[in-house]
C-alpha cells in the first residue's frame, strides 16, 4: 500500500526533476530516521540539561543534598563546653573532636541514640605520635614499643589537654630523633647545653620559651679553630678533638658552620 | 608621565583588545558550532575575573592548599573521606590518599601508600642512606582545565559554577574514559554504583559552610580550604604567604589544589 | 563488582614500584581490546573493497563484494564490546542525546552511524539493488518478502537506473575511503589524545591505527576469501591472492615504518616517562610486543608473503604461505591492540610503578566473551552471504584473466 503510494509520488518527482526513484525511497527512509532521532532527543534529554553548562543542572543539587557525616569542629561545643574549652587551650586545640571520636552528625541529630566512640586503648594515639622519620621535625613523637609498653596513653596524658605527666628530665624525652642521631655522632659526648642555653620554662611551655642557639662561627671555633683557643672558656671536651680543625676566618667563606655541617651529626670527611 | 606619552598607543591597544574580545568568541563559536551551551572546559574558573562574568554570577572557585611540611601521615583524612562519602573500604578506591616519599641519598625516590595511608605507614629502617622523607596527601585537583570533563562523552562530569569538578551519578554511563584522562589517578569506578567517582571537595558540606571532611579532621592544619581570589579566605592568605606549586603543571590542567613545600620529586 | 580480599592482595603484591592506589585495577580490559580490533577490520576490509572500485584494481574483483559484506559484519559487531563494558549500558543512548562535542569518545556514535548508514549500507544497497529486485521476483516465501522490503519498494532496474546505481555507488566509495580513514583514525585519536598517558599520547597514534587497520582488514579478507573458496570446492584465484598479498605487504611496510618512527622518536626524545615505558616493555609487554607483535605478527608474515609472492613455489605452497601469514598478521594486529589498550594501563601515571592484569575465562571481561565477540561477525557474515550471495559466477575467470602475474 505504502509502497505503491510512494511509487506514485516517486514517479511524479522522477518526471518532474528527473530524480531516480531509489534516491527518493532512501531519502524518505533517512528522513524518518532523522525525525525519530530528533523526536528522541526532544523526549529523553533531561529538562535541566544545559542550564549552566553541558550537564544536567539538577546534578548540582544531587551533589549538594548528600547526607553529612562529620558535624564540624564547633558542633560539640554546645553540650560539651567544659571539654571544648579545656581542649581549646591545649596542644590539641587544632585537633577536631571528630578526629578521635568519629563522625558525629548522627549523634548530634539524636544524642541519646548514637553514642560517639571514645578510644581508651593504646592504638589510636600512635597514628599521629609514633615516631616516623617522614614526620616533620618538632612534631611530638614516641617510639611506641619502648614508651611505657602496654600502658594506655590516657593513664599519663589527658587527650583533651595533653602534656607530659611530669616535667621532662632531659632533652631526649622530647627531642628523641635528635638524641638518637647525636648518640652515634662524633658529638655524642657533648651535652646539649654546651651549644644551647635552655630556659627552665622551655620544659613547661616549649613554644613560648625557645632555647638559644649559637649565632656565629667563632662558637664552633672554640673547638674547631686552628689553632684551638684553649686558654679561655674551652669546653672540657676540647682536647678530645685532635682533628677537624680549620681556619675559622677563611674556611667557610661567607657561610655559617651549620649551613654545611649538621651539628647533631657532623658529616665525616671533607 | 609615561601614561601621557603612550596614551595614543594605549588607545590603539585597547581597540585591539576590544577587537580580540569580539573576534575570538565569534571564531570559537564558528569552530565548535555550539559545543557547549555555556563555556566549554577551556574556560577558566581559576581566574576570578572570567568566573565572575559567567553563568552563576560572582561565584569564586573553591580550592585547597596542602602544606607538606605539616603533614604527619596519620591518614585521618583518608579515613574521614571514606566515611563521609561512602567510599568503598577496599584499598583500591580512594578520593584522597596519602603518599610517603623516601628520598635516598643516591638513586630513585621510593614512594608508597599502603591502603592509601589509612592505617599509617610501616617503619622504614632509618639510615644515612635516606636523604629525606615526607608525606604528600593527594586528591582531585579540581583543575580549571579538567581533562576528565573534556573527554566525558555525555556531560556526566562537569565543572560546577564554583569551580568544583563533579560527577552526575545518575547520568554517568560508566565508560571510564575520564579515569583514563585524569593525570593524577584521582578517579575510580565505584564498584557498586558502576559510575565514575571522585573527590567533590565534599560539595554537600562546603555548600553548607562546613569544611571538607579531610580538612575538618586534619590534626595539623596541613590542608587549607577556601575560595580562590577571596581576600578573606584562609586559602588565599596561605597562597600569598607561601611558595606553592601545582602537580604536573606541564599538562596545562591548571589545578586548584596547591602544594607548599613539595619537592621536585612529587608527581 | 567488589574484589575479593584474596584478589586485592594478589593485585597489590603483583604490582611493582609505586602505583596510584586507584590505578591497581585496569579500567579497560579485553572488551576494549576487541573494539579497536573489530573496527580496524571494518576499515581495512572497506578500503580493500574501494581499491577495486576507485582505483580499478581488477584483480580484486572476486573479493569486492565479500569484503564489503565482511566490513558490514564486523561493523555490526563492533559496538557490542563497547556496550558490554559500560557500567550502565542502559544509558548508552545519552551519547546521541547529549553528546559532549569536546569529547573524542562522544563522536563515536555519529562516526559509527555515518559509516554504517551513509557509507556501508548505501554502497551495499546500490551494489546489490539489481540483484535484490531480481531475487524479490524469483524467490518465494519469506525470502521474497525480505527482498521486497530490502528493495524499499523500488523495482526499477532499467539501464538508466542501474547506471545511476553504479555512478552513485562509485561516489559513495569515494566518500567512503575518507570515512573509513575517519572511522579508524578516530579510534586511534581516542587513545592518542589522552595527554595524561605518555604511552598513548602521540600524534602518530591515529595514523598507526589506520595502517594497522588496513593491514588487519586485508589479512582477514584474504583469509575469508580462501576459506569461502574452499568451502565452495573452488581454488582461490592466484591473481587475486597475489594482488592482496602485494597490497598487504606494502601496507605492512608502511605500518612497520610508522611504528618504528614512533618508537625511535620516543627513545630519542627521552622524556620523563621513558624509564617507566622501558620497564613496561621489558617487564610486562615483552611477549605481546616483541615476540607476538614484532616477530610473529610483522617479521614472519613479511617474509612469508615475500616468498609466497615472489618465490618460485608451487601454487599450493603459496596459498599455504598466504594463509599462514594472514593468520599471523591477525595475531600481530590483535597484539597491537592489546599493547595499546592494556599496555597503556599497566603503568601508573605516577610513572613509578607497574600494575598487573590477569585475564579470566568467564565473565564480561573473560576470554570466552572475547572469543564469542570475534566469532560473532563471522556468524553475521554467514547470514549476510546467505542473503546477499557475493558470487556472480564469473569472478574467478575475471580474476584469473585480469592479471598476468
Amino acid at each position: 500500500m505504502i509502497f505503491t503510494k510512494l511509487n506514485a509520488k516517486g514517479k511524479w518527482l522522477l518526471n518532474r526533476f528527473n530524480i531516480p526513484r531509489q534516491t527518493i525511497a532512501l531519502g524518505l527512509l533517512f528522513g524518518i530516521l532523522v525525525v525519530v532521532f530528533l523526536a528522541g532527543r526532544a523526549l529523553f534529554v533531561p529538562r535541566s540539561f544545559g542550564l549552566y553548562g553541558h550537564y544536567r543542572g539538577d546534578a548540582i543539587k544531587d551533589n549538594e543534598s548528600l547526607a553529612i557525616q562529620f558535624a564540624g569542629s564547633t558542633a560539640c561545643a554546645d553540650c560539651h563546653a567544659d571539654i571544648f574549652d579545656l581542649k581549646a587551650g591545649s596542644f590539641h586545640a587544632n585537633v577536631a573532636c571528630e578526629v578521635c571520636h568519629g563522625a558525629a552528625a548522627d549523634h548530634i541529630a539524636d544524642p541519646g541514640k548514637m553514642k560517639q566512640s571514645a578510644p581508651r586503648e593504646r592504638g589510636l594515639c600512635p597514628l599521629c605520635h609514633n615516631y616516623n622519620p617522614a614526620r616533620p621535625t618538632g612534631f611530638p613523637q614516641i617510639i611506641t614499643d619502648r614508651h611505657n609498653p602496654g600502658k594506655p596513653c590516657m593513664k599519663c596524658h589527658n587527650p583533651h589537654d595533653p602534656k607530659p605527666p611530669s616535667v621532662p628530665a632531659g632533652c631526649n624525652e622530647c627531642h628523641r630523633a635528635i638524641a638518637n642521631q647525636l648518640a652515634v655522632s662524633p658529638h655524642a659526648a657533648l651535652d646539649c647545653t654546651i651549644c644551647h642555653d635552655v630556659p627552665e620554662t622551655h620544659k613547661i611551655s616549649p613554644r613560648q620559651n625557645r632555647p638559644g642557639k649559637p649565632n656565629n662561627n667563632n662558637f664552633c671555633g672554640r673547638c674547631h679553630a686552628k689553632p684551638a683557643d684553649t686558654s679561655t672558656n674551652a669546653p672540657p671536651a676540647a682536647e678530645l678533638i685532635p682533628t677537624h680543625r680549620v681556619e675559622i676566618k677563611t674556611h667557610a667563606g661567607r657561610y655559617l658552620c651549620w649551613e654545611c655541617h649538621y651539628p647533631h651529626h657532623p658529616e665525616a670527611g671533607p | 608621565m609615561k601614561n601621557k606619552i603612550s596614551s595614543k598607543n594605549l588607545l590603539s591597544r585597547r581597540q585591539f583588545l576590544d577587537f580580540c574580545r569580539k573576534a575570538v568568541p565569534t571564531g570559537l563559536l564558528l569552530v565548535t558550532a555550539g559545543a557547549g551551551r555555556a563555556g566549554g572546559p577551556g574556560h577558566s574558573v581559576a581566574d576570578p575575573a572570567s568566573a565572575g562574568g559567567e553563568g552563576q554570577g560572582t561565584l569564586r572557585p573553591f580550592g585547597m592548599a596542602i602544606d607538606i611540611r605539616k603533614c604527619i601521615g596519620c591518614g585521618r583524612c583518608v579515613n574521614a573521606c571514606k566515611i563521609e562519602n561512602n567510599v568503598p573500604r577496599e584499598p583500591l578506591y580512594f578520593r584522597t590518599w596519602v603518599e610517603r616519599y623516601i628520598l635516598p641519598a643516591e638513586g630513585e625516590p621510593k614512594v608508597d601508600s599502603p591502603n592509601g595511608g589509612l592505617d599509617g605507614f610501616p617503619e622504614i629502617a632509618e639510615s644515612n642512606s635516606v636523604l629525606k622523607s615526607f608525606f604528600v596527601p593527594k586528591l582531585c585537583n579540581h583543575c580549571a582545565n579538567p581533562p576528565c570533563v573534556q573527554v566525558c562523552p555525555v556531560g556526566a562530569t562537569f565543572q560546577s559554577p564554583d569551580g568544583v569538578v563533579l560527577v552526575d551519578q545518575k547520568y554517568c554511563v560508566g565508560c571510564r574514559y575520564c579515569i583514563q584522562a585524569c593525570p593524577y589517578g584521582a578517579r575510580y569506578l565505584h564498584p557498586e554504583k558502576l559510575t565514575a567517582d571522585k573527590c567533590t571537595f565534599c560539595y554537600h558540606r562546603i555548600k553548607k559552610d562546613l569544611l571538607p571532611a579531610c580538612v575538618e579532621v586534619c590534626p595539623t592544619q596541613a590542608r587549607v580550604f577556601g575560595e580562590i581570589g577571596s581576600h578573606s579566605s584562609p586559602l588565599w592568605r596561605f597562597i600569598r604567604a607561601n611558595a606553592t606549586t601545582i602537580l604536573k603543571a606541564e599538562l596545562n590542567t591548571r589545578p586548584n589544589v596547591f602544594y607548599a613545600g613539595a619537592s621536585s620529586e612529587v608527581r | 563488582m567488589h574484589e575479593s580480599v584474596a584478589d586485592i592482595a594478589q593485585i597489590i603484591s603483583g604490582a611493582t614500584g609505586y602505583v596510584y592506589p586507584n590505578e591497581y585495577l585496569l579500567q579497560w580490559g579485553l572488551l576494549i581490546v576487541m573494539y579497536p580490533f573489530l573496527t580496524g577490520l571494518v576499515a581495512g576490509a572497506f578500503i580493500l573493497a574501494s581499491l577495486e572500485r576507485v582505483l580499478g584494481i581488477k584483480e580484486l574483483f572476486p573479493v569486492y563484494r565479500l569484503s564489503l559484506l565482511a566490513a558490514l559484519a564486523f561493523l555490526l559487531a563492533a559496538p557490542l564490546p563497547l556496550l558490554a563494558h559500560l557500567g550502565h549500558p542502559e544509558r548508552s543512548l545519552e551519547m546521541f542525546l547529549t553528546p559532549n562535542l569536546n569529547s573524542a569518545m562522544a563522536m563515536f556514535g555519529f562516526v559509527y552511524a555515518w559509516y554504517l548508514l551513509v557509507v556501508l549500507l548505501l554502497e551495499i544497497w546500490f551494489d546489490y539493488r539489481k540483484q535484490i529486485v531480481i531475487w524479490s521476483r524469483e524467490k518465494t516465501g519469506a525470502m521474497k518478502f525480505l527482498y521486497k522490503i530490502l528493495s524499499l519498494g523500488i523495482d526499477d532496474i532499467s539501464p538508466e537506473a542501474l547506471r545511476f546505481d553504479d555512478k552513485i555507488g562509485k561516489f559513495i566509495t569515494i566518500v567512503g575511503v575518507p570515512s573509513a580513514f575517519l572511522l579508524h583514525g578516530y579510534v586511534g585519536f581516542i587513545f592518542g589524545s589522552v595527554k595524561a598517558n605518555p604511552w598513548w599520547s602521540s600524534v602518530l597514534m591515529p595514523v598507526v591505527f589506520l595502517f594497522s587497520a588496513i593491514v588487519s582488514g586485508m589479512a582477514v579478507v584474504l583469509l575469508i576469501y580462501m576459506v569461502t573458496a574452499w568451502f565452495r570446492w573452488k581454488k582461490p584465484g592466484m591473481a587475486c591472492l597475489h594482488k592482496m598479498g602485494e597490497l598487504l605487504l606494502y601496507a605492512m611496510l608502511v605500518d612497520l615504518a610508522l611504528e618504528m618512527l614512533d618508537f625511535i622518536h620516543r627513545l630519542y626524545e627521552s622524556e620523563e616517562s621513558i624509564h617507566i615505558l622501558r620497564d613496561l616493555v621489558a617487564k610486562r609487554l615483552f611477549i605481546s610486543l616483541i615476540i607476538s607483535q614484532v616477530v610473529l605478527g610483522s617479521l614472519c608474515p613479511l617474509v612469508g608473503i615475500v616468498f609466497a609472492r615472489f618465490g618460485k613455489l608451487p601454487d599450493e605452497v603459496r596459498r599455504m604461505l598466504y594463509f599462514l601469514s594472514a593468520m599471523l598478521v591477525l595475531i600481530g594486529i590483535y597484539s597491537v591492540r592489546w599493547n595499546v589498550v592494556i599496555g597503556g594501563q599497566l603503568f601508573s601515571k605516577s610513572l613509578r610503578g607497574l600494575t598487573v592484569y590477569k585475564t579470566s575465562l568467564l565473565g564480561m571481561e573473560g576470554l570466552f566473551m572475547s572469543l564469542g565477540l570475534f566469532i560473532l561477525p563471522f556468524v553475521i557474515l554467514y547470514v549476510l552471504v546467505k542473503i546477499f550471495p557475493p558470487w556472480t559466477g564469473n569472478e574467478e575467470s575475471a580474476g584469473e584473466t585480469a592479471a598476468p602475474s
